[in-house]
């Protein structure tokens, strides 16, 4: 680590450019959309920057709460599950031998690296009325009939464009952020304390919960975070698996940009996600300071 | 007597209950996938019931003129962002790694913005700024690509500096001593010394600029101008009306330059870590 007043022409040469796009593209963008939150709309496409707060004002009406609550508990619902599905998965993970190891991490990865676009699609082709776990589902039922059972005509489960969906695939496209944090808390933990307490005649669970719970706190923390705000402020999922009263947070923030064209509103309704977001990351940096402490031996 | 065979007591993998959920996870994660893949081969308009293998999809997926152009355009501005991102990315990663200078901590925590900030969040700031600055939006083709490529930089290149900078602590710093000893300028020192040891780093944070520019559909979507249209977005045009074949045929495309993809970054992350 050198001052920059040592090799000023070098220091200038190579920190201009990035800081300059960085500046010029997003902190300048950013600002425009915090400006404008304070804005008014004085005309089809003109805002007038008045320094108002009505704008988040209009966020605590009852139709904007309620979008907001959704998605609030939608994605709290869609981050515990990651939580109960990924948790043996990082755990397994962590004592495989390497080659078991690398290949699981693979396996969590590619999906992840999978294009958003294309594993919503098809998590719809699997789950529409006429998609494969209907059609499986038919298939049964026409066998139970033909086994002489009195069944109901079939009906086909209502899997797509509702709440239910829209957890399904949240919890799908999000399911690496939950493992991957989980797997570099528990890899770093000792070995030897999960030992000493099995040997001394806690069951698994009683392990779990008593030792290494407690041990991986701030890589649990973490991985609840990095869940659940993507989640928080996904757009394409609940938009494409939702149902008209599915609505979360960056769907009305788009409503706002495009048909609503209510620009100084759309710019509050971001910039309270932001705060959201940010919030939650100061959050786990400070219990990333005070719980890491613990974990160190 | 039961005749399980012993096994350690943290082998959680060995664990027949461990087993089977995660058997069922990957079945959950992969099982849309494949039947996305198995069906862009099904010789049947309906994706339901198989009726024979074909090739069709694909044929009628590259005869789809606009498919086509979009998965070039996707393809056109992840290749420039890639190139763009990695000098920027690389010098960031340099100036974080070598200098210290006033203000340093907030530029950091600054650039690492564009990849904890919610896309959607981004992508109005995007739209508004290009509104707000007046940027034509009736460039002829390549150049109308413009705003895609400026927005998809800017949310990249913080995540090569993020993969590079993790490789420069490894760095040995006499080299570089030994390097300005042996008369080389500051200049050529980073070019012949710093940037072949970046080279691990600059590869996997490529790849990953790449994958996040091709992924991306919320920030094009809002970014793009009118008549400029990319994969994610004309694929979202169409599964918003109907599941077709042809979709998933281009699907399976994009999977399988994902997947080479990541092979390759795993590769060239693993390899080096051989030979030190």
């Amino acid at each position: 680590m050198r001052d920059w007043r040592e090799d000023k022409r070098f220091f200038w040469a190579t920190m201009l450019l990035p800081t300059a796009w960085f500046l010029l593209f997003f902190v300048v963008p950013m600002a425009m959309v915090w400006a404008y939150s304070v804005g008014e709309n004085v005309g089809p496409v003109d805002v007038a920057i008045i320094g108002t707060f009505a704008n988040y004002a209009k966020a605590f009406s009852p139709e904007v709460i309620k979008v907001m609550w959704d998605s609030i508990w939608l994605s709290l619902l869609t981050t515990l599950i990651c939580l109960v599905l990924g948790f043996p998965v990082a755990l397994a993970m962590t004592f495989a031998d390497q080659k078991q190891k690398t290949w699981l991490l693979l396996l969590i990865m590619l999906p992840f690296w999978t294009n958003l676009l294309i594993r919503t699609y098809a998590l719809i082709a699997v789950m529409r009325t006429s998609g494969v776990i209907n059609t499986c589902l038919a298939g049964v039922h026409t066998l139970l009939v033909h086994t002489g059972l009195p069944l109901a005509p079939f009906e086909p489960l209502p899997l797509l464009y509702n709440k239910f969906a829209v957890v399904v695939g949240l919890v799908y496209v999000h399911l690496p952020f939950m493992v991957l944090p989980l797997y570099a808390a528990l890899d770093r933990l000792d070995k030897s304390l999960i030992e000493a307490s099995l040997d001394l005649g806690a069951s698994h669970i009683e392990t779990i919960r008593r030792i290494i719970a407690p041990l991986a706190a701030p890589g649990i923390a973490a991985g609840l975070v990095i869940t659940f705000i993507p989640a928080l402020g996904a757009y394409l999922t609940p938009d494409l698996l939702g149902g008209p009263d599915d609505l979360m947070i960056a769907s009305l923030i788009e409503r706002q940009f495009k048909r609503a064209n209510d620009w100084p509103f759309g710019a509050a309704l971001s910039f309270i996600l932001m705060y959201i977001t940010l919030l939650f990351f100061a959050i786990r940096a400070f219990m990333g300071r005070t719980g890491g402490k613990v974990g160190v031996h | 007597m039961r005749k399980r065979r012993s096994r350690a007591p943290l082998d959680y993998l060995g664990m027949p209950a461990m087993k089977a959920w995660l058997a069922g996870v990957f079945v959950f994660l992969y099982t849309p996938l494949f039947i996305l893949i198995m069906f862009s081969f099904n010789n049947s308009k309906a994706n339901i019931v198989w009726k024979g293998f074909t090739f069709k999809w694909y044929v009628k997926a590259f005869e789809n003129t606009q498919l086509r152009e979009a998965l070039f355009n996707s393809l056109l501005i992840a290749g420039l962002c890639t190139v763009i991102s990695l000098v920027l990315g690389a010098l960031m990663a340099f100036v974080f790694w070598r200098f210290k200078f006033p203000f340093k901590g907030t530029l950091e925590s600054g650039m690492s913005l564009p990849i904890v900030v919610p896309e959607i969040c981004f992508g109005v700031a995007v739209l508004l700024f290009f509104a707000r600055i007046g940027f034509p939006t009736d460039l002829p083709y390549p150049f109308n690509l413009t705003q895609i490529i400026l927005a998809h930089v800017t949310f990249s290149f913080p995540f090569v500096g993020v993969v590079v900078r993790a490789r420069l602590e490894s760095f040995n710093n006499e080299l570089e001593a030994a390097a300005l000893d042996l008369g080389a300028s500051p200049f050529q020192a980073f070019r012949d010394v710093i940037i072949p040891h970046m080279y691990p780093g600059l590869i996997a944070g490529g790849l990953l600029a790449f994958t996040l520019s091709l992924d991306d559909f919320v920030i094009t979507f809002f970014a793009s101008g009118p008549g400029t249209i990319t994969f994610p977005v004309k694929v979202y045009s169409m599964v918003r009306f109907s599941v077709t074949p042809e979709v998933n045929a281009a699907s399976t495309i994009i999977i399988l330059i994902t997947v080479l993809a990541t092979i390759l970054a795993l590769r060239a992350q693993t390899r080096p870590a051989k030979e030190t």
